[in-house]
């Protein structure tokens, strides 16, 4: 059984580019992907900013290079996309050469479609091509479909923790791989915009109308976005003779228990995740190099995680940015997502700017990195995912 | 890996609180459709909290809190749960509102509770626990998945008391849905007359089933749970003849030591022969029994068959109304259940008697 998990495959997608290529495009020029929604029909469209990824479906269906005549959600098709380019960048040729798995996360599933044909569905009358998506509703059906592509079938599972679902998704991989029953996993999250998680966001008023400004004082709401992530873990056994990008050193998944949106005064929950994540990689707080921030932009996640990770760091705090200003927040894909571009720092030793900052928070003692910082080493980058319902969740990843 | 279940929590369209119950009386249906018997939530829940609370997260909160309570645990050290659809009648409620009054005057509750996590998170919030949170969200694995994620936590010594539970709801909109894909007959059934059927289609159903895993034996206990698998879409029955293998080798057990089999058949003749094919290949010395004409069909069932299992390894005695073909074993030492959705999310679950 493997004591050390290693990384050795990214991909992603989101609003600032369709592979890791694109991504680190993007980032260098600090171009944000935040803008207005175009493949999503919706009352609010002129009103809302978001994070959408700028192709159609059926250009994300050449992209993925799907020929086979199924029904892919747009949700399913994001993470192919990202789940193929870490195979791809694993240098995995033969899946089944180990016991492979794939730990997915969703939160909304194939709503973008349900959504559309809803009362159709439910008319006895109707009869259509809406009817193949029924199943589609399901948060299993992106991951099957992403399996599928892949070959994997030794293991599935897919967890839906709200936006700490995939950061969860990666713990889940990293303790099979660690408990023998896999020696590979492809770990991360999926999520497309829907009508349904705008105007629930909508509701709750926590939507910025402009860019959203994560640990600004003028901070006014979170952008949607949409995306994947995937890395692959393998085991001691699998990684022989491959070229490592990471390790996962250390995760710890807690809950805040305070309340079902909000999150607590003190950070409690955001807090026990990553002061146990540090415990179990054996590191020193010093060690971190770099914080990536859940980082929303909402009024009350950035003051509460601030006010965390001051309990924890005191007044040694390592550099922090948000990186949700050039993606959006992509719910349950936001873990995936942002464990890939953590890993990105490591590689190319740099810290992401927090876009749009402006003004420190007068509660909190540090500002976020405002500029693309590449003047020293980063060696270690504990990654941050809070949800709703109090979930939270933090990653340590280490250079080899 | 392994765990004693200490408590258990079932809500369930059968008489469930107890066992005795559960054996004198079985409750009928003809719809096709089997919905819970819903308790009395006053006793468990603040009735301002529990009027907000979607039907779905008010069973899952008094399943759990029974079987808390039954294992006289007052924070587990893990809270994890498996839901194939999760807050489904949120969902619908948000959903519809948001497509007839066309994204207009909505409003978050519905929005808020539809989110998988919403049990997980009422019960932390109810126990006040920041203890590790889990929801599994896999279709017929999500139960399973759950259940796996507790006994590895255990085996770290990570955790020593684990709640989990696996629920789903049935809604009608849900029920009018799935039948528009052939899931439910065609013909009104009674659902203790499943099997003679001998059609496609099986008939729906609900549940929330919670049990106490643990690290130790206690007086409660009810039984062991010594492992599980999952087959994703298995090409043919040597497959899943091997993963059967593989669980009760590791286990040294051999087929005629498995007293009891309870086999997830659903009627529906379009999934149901790799159940029999099972019975007569590898278990024809087993007593055999079945379990979804007592609660319907749906993702999680595997819950409805472990809080079987559990009884009957405690009682040792197994209910008349699950019996497919009994081999008359003066002990019940050794549980299998083997479950199937549609035959694409495949589950097999071994328990033993203390």
């Amino acid at each position: 059984m493997s004591k050390k998990i290693y990384v050795t495959g990214l991909g992603m997608i989101s609003a600032i580019g369709i592979n890791i290529e694109e991504t680190l495009q993007s980032v260098t020029q600090l171009k944000s992907g935040i803008g207005k929604l175009n493949y999503i029909e919706s009352r609010h469209k002129e009103r809302v900013s978001v994070g959408e990824v700028k192709f159609s479906n059926i250009d994300l269906k050449n992209i993925a290079s799907l020929s086979y005549p199924i029904r892919f959600t747009r949700t399913a098709l994001l993470g192919i996309i990202a789940a193929k380019e870490a195979i791809r960048s694993a240098n995995i040729t033969d899946i089944n050469s180990f016991k492979t798995g794939i730990i997915s996360a969703t939160s909304v599933g194939g709503m973008a479609v349900a959504e559309n044909h809803y009362l159709d569905s439910l008319n006895i009358e109707k009869k259509g091509d809406f009817l193949n998506y029924i199943n589609t509703l399901d948060c299993s059906d992106s991951t099957e479909r992403i399996a599928d592509s892949l070959g994997i079938k030794e293991f599935l599972s897919t967890i839906s923790t709200a936006c700490s679902s995939s950061a969860n998704a990666i713990m889940l991989g990293a303790r099979l791989i660690k408990h023998g029953i896999l020696e590979r996993v492809v770990v991360g999250g999926t999520d497309s915009l829907s009508r349904f998680t705008i105007n629930g966001f909508l509701t709750l008023k926590i939507l910025d109308e402009t860019q959203c400004r994560p640990f600004d004082a003028t901070r006014n709401g979170l952008n949607l976005g949409e995306g994947a992530g995937f890395i692959v873990l393998e085991s001691e056994k699998a990684v022989k003779g491959k070229m490592i990008l990471a390790q996962l050193t250390g995760y710890a998944n807690s809950n805040d228990a305070y309340h079902q949106t909000s999150s607590s005064p003190n950070g409690e929950g955001a807090f026990i995740a990553m002061k146990k994540s540090l415990e179990m990689s054996g590191l020193r707080i010093s060690s971190i190099d770099y914080i990536n921030a859940h980082g929303t932009g909402t009024k009350l996640n950035d003051l509460s995680e601030g006010i965390a990770i001051e309990r924890l760091f005191g007044n040694a705090i390592p550099p922090i940015s948000s990186t949700k200003s050039f993606t959006g927040h992509t719910l349950a894909a936001a873990g995936g997502i942002e464990a890939v571009l953590s890993i990105l720092a490591i590689q190319n030793n740099f810290i992401y700017p927090n876009l749009f900052f402006e003004n420190a928070m007068p509660e909190l003692h540090f500002k976020p990195e405002t500029q693309l910082v590449n003047t020293k080493e980063i060696n270690h980058v504990l990654s941050n995912s809070f949800g709703f319902g109090g979930n939270t969740s933090s990653l340590i990843f280490s250079r080899n | 890996m392994q765990a004693f279940i200490n408590g258990v929590g079932l809500i369930s369209p059968q008489h469930t609180s107890n066992f005795h119950d559960f054996i004198s009386e079985t409750v009928t249906s003809e719809n096709n459709l089997l919905k819970c018997i819903e308790p009395s939530y006053s006793e468990y829940l603040n009735p301002i909290m529990s009027r907000r609370m979607g039907r779905i997260v008010k069973m899952g909160m008094v399943a759990a809190l029974q079987s808390l309570n039954d294992a006289n645990i007052k924070i587990p050290d893990a809270i994890i749960t498996g839901t194939a659809l999760g807050c489904l009648g949120d969902t619908e409620k948000f959903l519809t509102a948001l497509i007839t009054d066309n994204e207009l005057y909505l409003t978050p509750i519905p929005f808020i509770q539809s989110i998988q996590n919403t049990v997980s998170a009422q019960i932390a919030l109810h126990l006040k626990c920041t203890n590790h949170n889990f929801t599994h969200s896999h279709k017929g694995f999500s139960f399973e998945s759950a259940a796996l994620d507790a006994l590895m936590l255990l085996d770290d010594g990570e955790a020593n008391d684990v709640l989990i539970g696996g629920l789903d709801e049935m809604t009608n909109n849900n029920f009018l849905l799935f039948n528009r894909i052939n899931r439910w007959k065609k013909e009104f059934v009674f659902n203790t007359d499943l099997l003679k059927a001998k059609t496609e289609g099986t008939i729906a159903g609900e549940g929330a089933a919670f049990f106490v895993f643990s690290n130790d034996e206690i007086e409660n206990s009810y039984a062991i749970v010594k492992g599980l698998r999952i087959l994703y879409k298995p090409e043919n029955d040597s497959i899943v003849f091997g993963k059967i293998q593989e669980l009760l080798n590791e286990n040294n057990l051999t087929y005629n030591e498995i007293d009891l089999v309870i086999y997830g058949i659903n009627g529906d003749i379009r999934f149901d022969q790799i159940h029999f094919t099972l019975k007569e290949s590898l278990f024809p010395n087993s007593t055999s029994a079945y379990f979804k004409h007592l609660c319907g069909e749906y993702q999680t069932s595997s819950g409805v068959a472990m809080w079987l299992a559990a009884m009957i390894l405690k009682n040792q005695l197994i209910p008349n109304s699950i019996i497919l073909e009994n081999k008359n074993h003066k002990s019940i030492t050794n549980i299998l259940i083997y479950n199937n959705y549609e035959l694409e999310n495949q589950t097999v679950i071994l328990m033993s008697k203390i």
